[in-house]
């Protein structure tokens, strides 16, 4: 706990690895997915009003992340039964991690977590197939950020 | 950053355009026919066209939100199908008139409805003809940072208000002066 940083991880640091549940009965680790690109978006919380959210969005690109190889991991601190209900509702085809016990702790790790508001940033990370951040993004938390950064860093990996 | 971008793909050729071709602005919409949002937007963009005839002109791009919305697919592909028989802005006009029934047999009456060669206009539908032209708009919108819809550009900076005709006219005054 003693090593948290207090600002966004930059390009350049080693990904925190974590294990957090994607199911009741399964779990995800980051370092599954070593040898390939993975794009991490933390994000404030499941049920948004915006029509046309971010996960959403990402769900319609997924086979432009599939051409680079790369994983999308989706993360907020809601539990794990409403991330089934959400993902089922919007169809997705991607995971979603619950960062709910200890709350938002890879959030943490990772920079990402609003202490005030007990969720965690609207933050995306792009990391290399060695497990190294080569791009990362604080949104404000009101604006989908889109996938425009998010494909343009995936490029410049190549 | 990533938000503020403008327009990736400019406005050529293969754009469905309405308006002046000399027109001094270029307002591009990635919507969806079967957003709400979307829905809402339209009748403020066709008044918008009405009450500038000289300066401003309609781009059209698809951007289907296609797994929360069942029909937006079909709605965009029955759009260029009709595009494809001289037909794309009445078809808009048809889809956005009718937001909330967009199955494939009410797509196939508005086909019948606007005098289109129904064996056609089914099979492109159905055969999905344009995809690749939907498509093509839909990855157009993601580089230039669309996030959501509806999304407008004027001459190719992104637009950031509200979608009602007062707040659109405004900035496109701005953009006149």
């Amino acid at each position: 706990m003693s090593n948290l940083p207090n600002e966004l991880l930059k390009p350049g640091t080693e990904a925190p690895d974590f294990c957090l549940p994607s199911t009741p009965d399964q779990k995800v680790s980051l370092s599954e997915f070593r040898g390939k690109p993975v794009v991490l978006a933390f994000y404030p919380a499941d049920w948004s009003p915006v029509c046309g959210d971010q996960m959403s969005l990402y769900n319609e690109i997924f086979s432009e992340f599939k051409e680079f190889d790369a994983q999308i991991i989706g993360i907020s601190v809601d539990n794990i039964w409403s991330h089934l209900a959400f993902s089922k509702h919007n169809k997705l085809k991607f995971s979603i991690l619950s960062d709910f016990e200890p709350k938002g702790q890879t959030a943490k790790e990772y920079g990402a977590y609003r202490e005030k508001d007990g969720v965690t940033e609207r933050a995306l990370f792009v990391i290399d197939k060695n497990g190294i951040i080569r791009w990362s993004y604080l949104s404000p938390v009101g604006v989908n950020p889109g996938a425009d950064g998010i494909l343009e860093a995936l490029e410049n990996l190549e | 950053m990533s938000v503020k971008k403008g327009l990736s793909l400019p406005v050529g050729e293969r754009d469905w355009v309405t308006g002046p071709e000399n027109a001094r602005i270029t307002l591009v919409e990635y919507g969806d026919f079967e957003c709400p949002q979307c829905g809402k937007a339209y009748p403020a963009v066709k008044e918008l066209l009405a009450d500038f005839p000289e300066d401003v002109r309609l781009v059209f791009r698809h951007f289907p939100l296609k797994t929360i919305h069942d029909n937006a697919e079909n709605a965009a592909l029955a759009a260029e199908a009709a595009g494809h028989q001289g037909k794309f802005w009445e078809m808009h006009s048809m889809l956005f008139e009718n937001r909330f029934n967009l199955e494939p047999d009410d797509l196939f009456s508005y086909g019948t409805q606007l005098g289109l060669d129904s064996v056609m206009f089914e099979q492109d539908i159905l055969e999905k003809t344009y995809s690749k032209k939907v498509t093509e708009d839909f990855r157009s919108g993601v580089r230039s940072g669309v996030n959501g819809t509806p999304t407008f550009f004027i001459n190719g900076d992104r637009y950031n208000g509200l979608f009602y005709k007062w707040d659109l006219s405004e900035a496109i005054k701005k953009y006149l002066k």
